[in-house]
């Protein structure tokens, strides 16, 4: 298998501040709205040095996503960035009729998703924001997996014209991923080449799949790996590809079953190649509160869990 | 444009309304009249619009409307005058009007830019949302250096819906005086009168609380005093205070069966009622 060895640790988030800092600098027209979350969304750097494209819009999400649908008419690119929590479910109305109806040039850019914020809990842990993006027409969704491949995910989203829902995180993961990667929404990224078995994964458990890629090859089966950093539009392609090859996949994703990557995935095989499937996903619950280790520990997000359903699926193709 | 001129686009604009209604026997009149005489003021006389015209001799379109004042229709279920107004003011031919709610069509029951019709700058129906898309408008004009006037016009009873609030604190914070919110104060909504449904208290003192600058037309169905009201809260922009127009009007306006309560809300006219409401609107400039 393909090599990916770290030398540090990152936030996603970081990596989102990082390229909102390089659209500060290169782009005239992005502007940032935030709903009284500036550090945790690590975008000090832009508002320093862009204070005039700065909007400060309080603890009100929902006007929030509307003053940004309103700031494209007049040509500007603004992203509105709040907790995953706030960005999605609490404002799903607004994103439905201002943005991705109205066909507006909006990117929704949210932090602290999933179960790994943490200690605050199942109120701020989203685990249905993909699902629900999903099914909004018009929207396209991002989940990148390291602090480079958000930033690089970042300022491809601000070239896209149209709604972009860009989904990163708290915790700080491992960085590996390449930091002058080329960023093409709508594409997957060949992590690993292998044959027994399809790994498809989003966000950091692309990198649990990594690890679990590890242990499998010392049990002497070879993994593939292929990161899904867009969830929509989905590479159903490339997904294809690999499935028709190793005939059966795990799909791994910080986010419930239900409506997820894993479900994107089983509706392209259903569609076009049956073949055996398992999820690594959260099954149907809410999360709660503990370090970000132990919940993937407690709801089965981490490469252990890969290795073992990994077997269970190979197990299971005819 | 003369007062006279302006209140005869208005009695064909109200002719419109019941026949467009009456013709896919739904959509709402009630409001749609109330506010013609105020849509008429706007898009006639008040905002300074783009006059140039394309092939076909209708006026060109162009989303970010640079140097234009721009309006926005948060109420969008009284889309019937919008589009009558469009289509008068040369957005799109007058025939298409016959769409309204049809299959296939540009004029959706709400207001949509979906389906590209001209002059639509945002989706509105689901209610509350139009302030916060105006003030985005505004903070993005002021960004660009534009000295132009974004007009956002919102329902009474729309301001039952909390994001309403959330806009009504941020336009003053961010100091937007080129921004003028209407509030169509006529009292009624589907459910019955809006102090019964869920009231409404002192606008007035709470838009002021909020850091507005409040002024009153009283009838917002005397085009003299619409004119009049709108150049008035012009006259107030630039003086870093937003302005709220507490606008009165009648709900079904200008059809004397279709005032005074909220039953004709949501409620197409029959064969019958629409002979009678059309005996009562002049046909001024021909009917589409």
């Amino acid at each position: 298998m393909t090599k990916y060895p770290f030398t540090e640790k990152k936030d996603t988030r970081s990596g989102f501040g990082a390229g909102m800092t390089e659209l500060g600098r290169t782009n005239p027209n992005v502007v940032t709205l935030c709903a009284d979350l500036v550090g945790s969304l690590k975008i000090d750097t832009f508002i320093k040095e862009n204070p005039e494209r700065f909007i400060q819009c309080g603890i009100a999400e929902a006007n929030m996503i509307g003053v940004a649908a309103g700031l494209t008419i007049g040509g500007k690119i603004p992203f509105a960035t709040t907790f995953a929590n706030f960005g999605s479910s609490r404002v799903y109305d607004q994103i439905r009729q201002s943005v991705a109806y109205s066909d507006k040039n909006v990117k929704i850019a949210v932090s602290h998703a999933g179960l790994t914020l943490g200690e605050d809990g199942a109120t701020h842990q989203i685990l249905e924001d993909l699902a629900m993006m999903r099914a909004m027409p018009n929207m396209t969704v991002i989940n990148p997996c390291d602090f480079n491949q958000t930033k690089a995910a970042t300022i491809a989203a601000a070239n896209h014209e149209g709604p972009v829902y860009l989904r990163f995180g708290r915790p700080v993961v491992p960085v590996f991923t390449s930091p002058d990667q080329k960023f093409e929404i709508g594409k997957a990224w060949m992590v690993s080449e292998g044959k027994d078995v399809s790994i498809i994964a989003t966000g950091h458990l692309v990198w649990e799949a990594i690890q679990a890629c590890e242990i499998l090859e010392a049990q002497g089966i070879s993994a593939e790996i292929l990161n899904i950093h867009t969830i929509k539009p989905l590479d159903e392609k490339a997904i294809l590809k690999s499935v028709r090859k190793t005939k059966c996949v795990v799909s791994c994703e910080e986010h419930q079953a239900n409506g997820g990557l894993g479900d994107a995935i089983a509706q392209t095989l259903a569609k076009n190649f049956l073949a055996p499937q398992e999820y690594i996903a959260v099954n149907d619950s809410f999360g709660e509160s503990g370090t970000p280790t132990q919940l993937m520990e407690k709801y089965g997000l981490n490469a252990a869990t890969i290795v073992e359903k990994a077997l269970k699926v190979i197990a299971r193709k005819a | 444009m003369q007062t006279k001129e302006l209140q005869d686009i208005a009695s064909q604009v109200r002719r419109d309304i019941v026949r467009m209604v009456h013709a896919c026997q739904s959509g709402h009149p009630g409001g749609s009249l109330g506010c013609t005489d105020l849509l008429v003021g706007l898009y006639f006389q008040q905002m300074k619009i783009n006059n140039r015209k394309g092939k076909g001799g209708n006026l060109t379109f162009n989303m970010d409307g640079t140097n234009e004042d721009l309006f926005f229709l948060s109420n969008g279920h009284i889309s019937p005058v919008f589009y009558s107004v469009l289509a008068h003011r040369g957005y799109f031919d007058k025939a298409e009007l016959g769409t309204f709610r049809k299959i296939n069509s540009r004029l959706q029951g709400h207001p949509t830019t979906h389906e590209h019709l001209p002059g639509i700058r945002i989706a509105s129906g689901s209610l509350g949302q139009g302030l916060s898309v105006a003030i985005g408008a505004a903070l993005a004009k002021r960004l660009n250096g534009e000295k132009t006037t974004i007009y956002c016009l919102m329902g009474d009873g729309e301001q039952q819906e909390g994001q309403v609030w959330e806009a009504a604190q941020a336009a003053p914070h961010h100091k937007l005086d080129n921004l003028i919110g209407i509030i169509d104060l006529n009292g009624q909504q589907i459910d019955g009168p809006t102090e019964k449904v869920m009231s409404n208290r002192d606008l007035k003192a709470k838009y002021k609380a909020f850091g507005w600058n409040v002024l009153d037309i009283k009838d917002g169905n005397d085009m003299e005093q619409v004119i009049t009201g709108l150049r008035k809260a012009k006259r107030l922009l630039g003086k870093g205070q937003p302005v709220m127009i507490l606008l009165k009007t009648e709900m079904g306006a200008g059809v004397d069966f279709m005032m005074g309560s909220h039953k004709w809300h949501g409620v197409a006219p029959n064969d019958e009622q629409l002979a009678a409401a059309l005996a009562q609107l002049p046909e001024t400039l021909g009917d589409y």
